[in-house]
């Protein structure tokens, strides 16, 4: 089989793209591993999405849905295979694809990368002591409750105070699961601070902040949780240990891009540790684009349906024969500590995203002719800036950097 | 003829299918949910290829064997084993002295193709290692296989040739008369039989007190392992080994048979009263971090998926203790299985059936005429070619219905491992590998939970990790 552009992946970023390939009137083949599309986005069902994107708070579901109704409205140029893995990608540019309909290989023009990110697993975060059952990632517990309606535990800890650690504080405490803490590596919060107050103040979760788990104790299932304080090497300091009798653990401890389809074929970057791209979303490999969490875990799921936008429109006009020129790299500078997307190509406007390196107060954020205040700036928040075409003229390197002013 | 073997490791399982062969009722009771669970689960998966064993040990005498019965025995039970070759490596000039020692020992121990290698071959076979390197041992029979497999395989194919197998059983006490035991009693019923083959484990001490036999007092060692991700597995292409100690054999650096590192184990020896401890500890992490870096220097430990410890019972004699008791007529003892226990294990098993039973007990087994010795391993659908994976799909969709996509797992495969006895996750993840790749679990454990759900005909809530008490869910979260 054939197809113009194959979208692997349906989330927030592979409808994105999908959508807009369709919109050029390409054919599209998306390919989604879970039953349903919508990627994780399903068992988010919270409110807050969708603030940019649409200028309205929605749920999860309801952010999906919105683009599932236009995928089905798109349904004589897009073909969605749900249940349906991508078991290998070819520099042939053929795809295995392996459902339960049958095994498919499938040639594509252009391909638009849009598998996501993983959650870290407990094993990686080499805490001592038992395995017992009852320590889940945040997505796995979201999962269990949220789609599967199963109650995860009794009483829970929670690691990792980012938006997804706290959400699921709030979460578990509604369905009746006492939180008895959330813990925070870092001496600040992980997560925007809307989530503080409407997850963890307003229902007396206490956060511990420079605090991390050392030991996890339960031969069967989970009895105990050790934590303490930590040092400015994030070590533990002895004589600061509290114990947590609780059947739970859920950690909210980061993602990580999966891009593991992909070795062999693209360049990932050192610091995203997800496929390096243009701003068009091209990777290094010219017909293998990609957006979303497998390129930079993004805040906010309306950036990702943009970028996902992005790459499916370049990914079409790749597939319609127009080729783009030479990238510039871009780099972090001073105070940054990472920035997406990786190179720049002129043939468009630049939309970058950058972490800073530590809490600041007010910075000046310099790219190119390009200079912007922005104000309290922590690295769990991204800072998004949109650079015209004309600022980054002529340069050969982009350099991202913010002074303190 | 009514035999029982206690405890369902890699050595209680094999013994029970070597007995399969004869004509005799065979009973395996393991007081875990499945097969493999206790010393047998966590160790380094190694088919050691029999240097380091002292001349004249009971090890040194079933290693070897051991090691070269894998061959045919992978093939019979359909189970992996790849023969990577092992180096023992020496930075100094009192370490390289060490390696000529064991290059004499392994000779007398009968191990085949042993080879002192120089440091430009030993970097031109593994680019990765320290190049401060000196001089390693190579023995090309040494490999890896995964353990847990074996006892699973050897226990389907005796159960297709009439075993009885009870788990989660615990044995609690013997009856005996005109010493011999009559009786084993478990906490859930009663066994009338004629031998008893005690290959408890970490436990087969205890269990040869309540018998009232001869035994050597087991203290557990633990052994620390971290498991990385794949993408560092081709770090290595054998097994590497520092040079050895009077303690043990240190901490290695080697693939595992899915293509991981493992990097492990510490050596720790507890007293005989924690066999139960399988915790990590922050000191043995970071000893294995500091020592493994020693041997490959460039180990990315921000790829580490999952930390884990294992016990081995050790004896003050630090030997295997394979015997008929003089005590009780009719108890065998196979204790006190240390490390090389697992590559050891087809030995000992086939010794345990022809020598002692037959031998020195003198009980005569009949052959069985209608022993089927083949046993086939769950399909891996992913190893088809693209025709044949589409045949099997159009009859069973479930077979292209991809569950654990960080080892490719299909639907039918989870199925099938139920079908053979997987009634946990874990048992489900050591029969499949789903759960057992980068993500851990993160996207297939609650498919994987509804699977067994639905096959077990049960709700979730009944379905633990491991142990009766770990369970995974509770109750539904509204109605």
């Amino acid at each position: 089989m054939k197809t113009d552009v194959l979208v692997i992946g349906a989330g927030a970023a592979g409808m994105g793209a999908a959508i807009a390939a369709a919109k050029r009137g390409l054919n599209v083949v998306i390919a989604e591993r879970d039953e349903i599309t919508g990627g994780i986005l399903n068992q988010c069902i919270h409110n807050g999405f969708g603030l940019h994107y649409f200028r309205e708070e929605l749920t999860g579901p309801e952010y999906a849905e919105r683009f599932r109704e236009q995928l089905e409205k798109l349904s004589d140029r897009i073909k969605v295979f749900t249940d349906c893995h991508v078991l290998k990608l070819g520099e042939d540019r053929k795809a295995l694809l392996v459902s339960p309909k049958g095994i498919l290989e499938l040639e594509a023009k252009a391909v638009v990368y849009t598998s996501g990110a993983r959650e870290r697993p407990f094993g990686s975060l080499m805490i001592p002591g038992d395995r017992p059952s009852g320590i889940f990632t945040a997505g796995v517990a979201q999962r269990l409750m949220n789609i599967d309606n199963r109650k995860v535990g009794h009483r829970a800890l929670i690691v990792g105070s980012g938006d997804i650690g706290m959400i699921m504080a709030r979460r578990l405490t509604l369905e009746g699961t006492e939180v008895v803490a959330v813990v925070e590596r870092l001496p600040y919060p992980g997560g925007l601070l809307r989530n503080v107050i409407q997850c963890l103040k307003d229902f007396n979760i206490p956060l511990y902040l420079s605090s991390t788990v050392i030991e996890v104790k339960g031969r069967e299932r989970l009895e105990e949780v050790v934590i303490a304080n930590v040092d400015e090497q994030f070590k533990p300091i002895p004589g600061t240990e509290r114990s947590f009798k609780v059947d739970t653990l859920i950690l909210s401890v980061g993602l990580i891009p999966q891009v593991e389809m992909l070795d062999g074929l693209v360049q990932t970057d050192r610091r995203t540790k997800g496929v390096a791209c243009s701003n068009i979303g091209q990777s290094s490999r010219e017909w293998i684009f990609a957006a979303g969490n497998c390129t930079a875990i993004f805040d906010l799921v309306d950036y990702v349906t943009k970028e996902g936008e992005r790459a499916g429109e370049y990914a079409s006009r790749y597939a319609m024969g127009e080729r783009f020129s030479q990238n510039v790299p871009i780099s972090p500078g001073e105070n940054v500590m990472l920035t997406f997307p990786n190179f720049y190509n002129a043939v468009d406007d630049l939309t970058l995203y950058v972490r800073c390196k530590k809490p600041m107060e007010k910075a000046m954020l310099k790219v190119g002719n390009f200079e912007k205040i922005f104000e309290d700036l922590i690295p769990s928040e991204m800072i998004v800036a949109k650079i015209p075409n004309q600022k980054l003229s002529g340069l050969d390197r982009i350099v991202v950097e913010l002074k303190e002013v | 003829m009514k035999i029982a073997v206690i405890g369902a490791g890699v050595v209680g399982s094999l013994i029970a299918r070597e007995l399969c062969k004869y004509d005799a009722e065979v009973l395996l009771i393991e007081k875990n949910m499945d097969v493999g669970w206790g010393v047998t689960k966590a160790n380094s998966a190694i088919l050691h290829a029999g240097y380091d064993d002292p001349v004249g040990s009971v090890r040194s005498k079933f290693c070897s064997l051991g090691n070269a019965m894998y061959t045919e025995l992978a093939k019979e039970l359909d189970f992996e084993i790849k023969r990577t070759g092992s180096y023992v490596l020496a930075f100094n000039d009192e370490e390289i002295s060490v390696l000529h020692k064991l290059l004499k020992q392994g000779e007398v121990n009968k191990v085949p193709g042993l080879e002192l290698h120089d440091r430009d071959e030993i970097l031109s076979r593994e680019p990765r290692v320290n190049p401060k390197v000196k001089m390693g041992l190579w023995a090309p029979t040494a490999g890896i296989t995964e353990p847990w497999m074996i006892a699973i395989a050897a226990v389907e194919n005796a159960l297709e040739n009439g075993l009885k197998l009870f788990l989660n059983e615990e044995v609690i006490g013997f009856e005996k008369s005109n010493g011999k035991i009559k009786k084993i009693i478990t906490n859930k019923q009663e066994h009338s039989v004629d031998i008893v083959i005690n290959v408890a484990g970490l436990f087969a001490d205890e269990i040869s007190k309540l018998a009232g036999a001869e035994y050597v007092p087991l203290h557990p060692r633990k052994g620390q392992y971290i498991l990385l991700d794949k993408k560092l597995g081709k770090i290595v292409n054998s097994v590497i080994f520092p040079t050895p100690t009077e303690k043990s054999k240190g901490i290695l650096v080697l693939p595992t048979i899915d293509g991981g590192l493992l990097l492990g184990p510490t050596a720790e020896d507890l007293p005989s009263d924690r066999k139960h401890d399988l915790t990590t500890t922050s000191e043995g992490l970071q000893q294995i971090k500091d020592f493994v870096l020693k041997l490959v220097p460039d180990i990315d430990f921000s790829l580490v998926v999952k930390t884990f410890a294992g016990l081995r019972p050790e004896s003050p004699q630090k030997d295997f203790f394979i015997s008929a008791s003089r005590t009780v007529q009719n108890f065998i003892n196979v204790m006190a299985m240390r490390s090389p226990g697992l590559t050891a294990a087809p030995a000992i098993a086939k010794y345990v059936v022809e020598d002692l039973i037959q031998d020195q007990l003198k009980l005569t087994l009949k052959r069985k005429r209608n022993f089927k010795s083949k046993r086939e391993a769950i399909k891996k659908y992913t190893q088809l070619s693209l025709e044949e994976w589409q045949e099997v799909v159009a009859r069973k969709p479930s077979a292209g219905r991809m569950v654990c996509f960080c080892n490719e797992v299909t639907e039918a495969e989870i199925v099938e491992a139920i079908s053979r006895g997987a009634r946990t996750l874990d048992g489900v993840k050591f029969r499949t590998r789903a759960m057992f790749g980068r993500c851990q679990g993160g996207f297939c454990m609650s498919k994987i939970l509804k699977i067994l759900e639905r096959e077990l005909g049960t709700d979730a809530s009944n379905i633990t990790l491991k142990s009766p008490g770990s369970w995974i869910v509770d109750g539904k979260v509204r109605e």
